[in-house]
């Protein structure tokens, strides 16, 4: 009798907790990181800031797991059969930096038909049933040209600094810039060389090019090459232009230092490690049953003159600027998709 | 080594994996689970088929990864658009592999070598048909590759099927027999009037049949390819043969055996990626787990020469 009863009161209890327990819709989700590459600090970075975030979401009682698995090989082959022992393990939703935008599909689909939500960012799949939170690489090229026309309304001679010849991303922002220009008239690109998105690559690019060209008033950079680039300028004695930086640490460590000895002003911007974060909220939102619209996109992190030291002292050395975003950055992030 | 005794230990070494996946996660113990669990592994079992073409005769191809890739492409773009372009594509890709075959043995090349340039020559076409990642895989494919049997899972259909044809070929037919002799000794086989040259040509032919295969079925299950898709293939193919009781010379080779080692690697990844592994360690462990299945191999084979030589 006392057992049955015990029984009984607790599944009263149950009953009781039931309804407390369905408004916190996704307090027992679990949910996955599958990551296809770890050899770089940007990943590093985006793994901590992942880790930092999902372990949170756990203590808080958000979610009820948050786990990285990394393939220990870059291989989309891996990673499909990474992506199909997560629905063997039961996850709820799967975000995905993918090593290839296509060969994953099979498992993806695999992964949808079983019902587990998969949320696609950085290295982002075609797979219609996934969720794709993209960067914006052409909008990271305008970007850097409105700015500069903004700081020199009356234009001048342009040197674009581009990436590793053949990359999608090189050509997207290369695009961008172009535009930019078309868009502000004043400007004229004078000088275009490969940086390969490595400072000494980048300095020796310059220094290459520089005795050829005119005077410069600014330079667009793809990051990773304007530390270079300042560096090769300084060495040609030359007048230093406005130079746009990437975010990476040694770039903000010259600028820094240059504000402080005569005034120099620039901005920087690239695309934060931490957007791992972004696509597990973004998972979280899809599974709490918010309406959220397949293509997302990834927002820039500005580091201006106000937020300069702040930024630096956060960045470790070698690294990028970085940043966590939070629930409510996530669902900004999704109104204004839902705005366009 | 009796070729019973050949096939054991893989047979066991996938037993022991399975069981230890079953147990840290029952749920792969279903129709779904297994299907999930190797499908992904037929096109590697296809390739190693592929490979084991190659080491039968006691070469080795190092473009096998390459290889598939290219045909992945092919089939992501021709084969669907085209049928019939795709068809020729690939029936011109196995009669280079048979040419190949034949130029090895006519200049007497070491093969490590042309399949190492050969890989370039793959590479480089995969990227000129795909430049970037894309196409998508002709619908009987994918219907075929997703398609659900009763009772048993397609990839499980289709592996025991693969073991079935590659064992027929091999070892049940005179030109399979007489093609395991090339490895074996290939001047003996010449001196009773075979043409050595179109036995090689005819392995590679095989190998380039098998390899064609696989780069399709992977299409199947991925749904579009990528000029990079297959690259591990060339590594895993290889150790797909040895793990199943091939032996890289002597024409000791076994295609059941090499069916069970490209499962059984497969299932590796996936026991240890279930033991939450740090991606470190993995590849690490991944050597370890073959490391320490051809040792257990060794001591089996030095016990079994022992034995024959107190009998014998």
């Amino acid at each position: 009798m006392n057992t049955k009863a015990k029984l009984l009161g607790a599944a009263a209890l149950l009953s009781v907790a039931m309804p407390a327990l369905a408004q916190d819709q996704t307090g027992d989700a679990r949910i996955a990181l599958s990551n296809n590459y770890a050899g770089n600090s940007w990943r590093q970075a985006m793994l901590e800031s992942w880790e930092k975030v999902g372990q949170q979401a756990v203590e808080e009682g958000t979610v009820a797991a948050a786990d990285t698995f990394t393939t220990s090989e870059n291989q989309a082959t891996e990673q499909a059969a990474q992506i199909q022992n997560m629905i063997l393990q039961g996850y709820d939703a799967i975000v995905v930096n993918a090593a290839s935008p296509t060969a994953l599909n099979g498992a993806i689909a695999e992964a949808c038909s079983a019902g587990i939500t998969v949320v696609s960012f950085d290295g982002i799949v075609t797979e219609p049933c996934a969720w794709r939170i993209a960067v914006d690489f052409q909008e990271m090229g305008r970007q850097q040209v409105d700015y500069l026309a903004e700081r020199l309304p009356e234009g001048g001679n342009l040197l674009e600094i581009r990436g590793l010849a053949g990359v999608f991303v090189d050509d997207e922002i290369h695009a961008g810039i172009q535009q930019g220009v078309e868009e502000n008239p004043q400007f004229g690109i004078v000088g275009e060389v490969h940086g390969d998105w490595a400072q000494d690559v980048a300095q020796k690019a310059v220094a290459g090019v520089l005795p050829s060209l005119p005077e410069i008033v600014g330079v667009v950079t793809q990051g990773g090459d304007g530390y270079g680039a300042a560096q090769a300028i300084k060495a040609a004695g030359r007048d230093m232009p406005i130079i746009v930086m990437g975010n990476r640490q040694d770039e903000m460590q010259w600028w820094a230092d240059q504000r402080d000895a005569n005034g120099y002003e620039t901005m920087s911007l690239s695309i934060a490690p931490g957007v791992a974060t972004l696509a597990f909220w973004v998972a979280q939102q899809v599974l709490e049953g918010a309406d959220v619209p397949k293509d997302l996109t990834v927002p820039f992190l500005k580091v201006t003159q106000d937020n300069l030291d702040e930024a630096l002292a956060s960045t470790p050395d070698g690294s990028v600027a970085n940043v966590e975003y939070s629930l409510e950055d996530a669902k900004a992030v999704i109104e204004e998709a839902q705005a366009q | 080594m009796s070729s019973r005794f050949r096939i054991l230990l893989p047979v066991l070494s996938l037993a022991v994996l399975l069981a230890a996946v079953f147990y840290m996660q029952p749920r792969a113990m279903s129709y779904f689970g297994l299907n999930l669990l190797f499908n992904l592994a037929v096109p590697i079992a296809l390739a190693t088929v592929a490979q084991m073409m190659i080491i039968m005769v006691n070469d080795i191809d190092l473009s096998t990864g390459t290889f598939v890739s290219f045909v992945a492409c092919v089939t992501a773009t021709f084969l669907n658009d085209a049928p019939l372009v795709g068809l020729l594509i690939l029936a011109g890709a196995i009669a280079v592999y048979a040419a190949l075959g034949a130029l090895i043995e006519a200049r007497q090349l070491p093969a490590i070598v042309v399949t190492l340039g050969m890989s370039f020559v793959w590479g480089g076409l995969a990227v000129l048909i795909l430049p970037s990642p894309g196409g998508s895989a002709p619908g009987w494919i994918r219907a075929l590759m997703t398609a659900k049997p009763p009772l048993v899972p397609m990839a499980i259909v289709a592996s025991v099927l693969l073991a079935a044809v590659a064992h027929f070929v091999v070892m049940r037919t005179s030109t399979g027999a007489i093609l395991r002799a090339v490895g074996g000794n290939a001047r003996a086989v010449s001196r009773s009037g075979w043409s050595v040259i179109r036995l090689r040509a005819g392995a590679y032919a095989l190998a380039g049949f098998f390899g064609v295969l696989s780069g399709i079925t992977l299409v199947g299950l991925t749904t579009s390819a990528d000029a990079n898709i297959a690259l591990r293939y060339t590594l895993l193919s290889i150790a797909g043969v040895i793990l199943g009781g091939g032996e890289f010379t002597g024409g000791r080779v076994s295609p059941v055996g090499a069916v069970i080692g490209a499962l059984t690697l497969a299932l590796a990844g996936s026991f240890l990626s279930f033991m939450r592994l740090s991606p470190d360690w993995q590849i690490g462990a991944q050597g370890a787990i073959l490391i320490l299945v051809l040792a257990v191999r060794l001591v089996f084979a030095r016990n079994g020469r022992r034995k024959e030589a107190q009998h014998g």
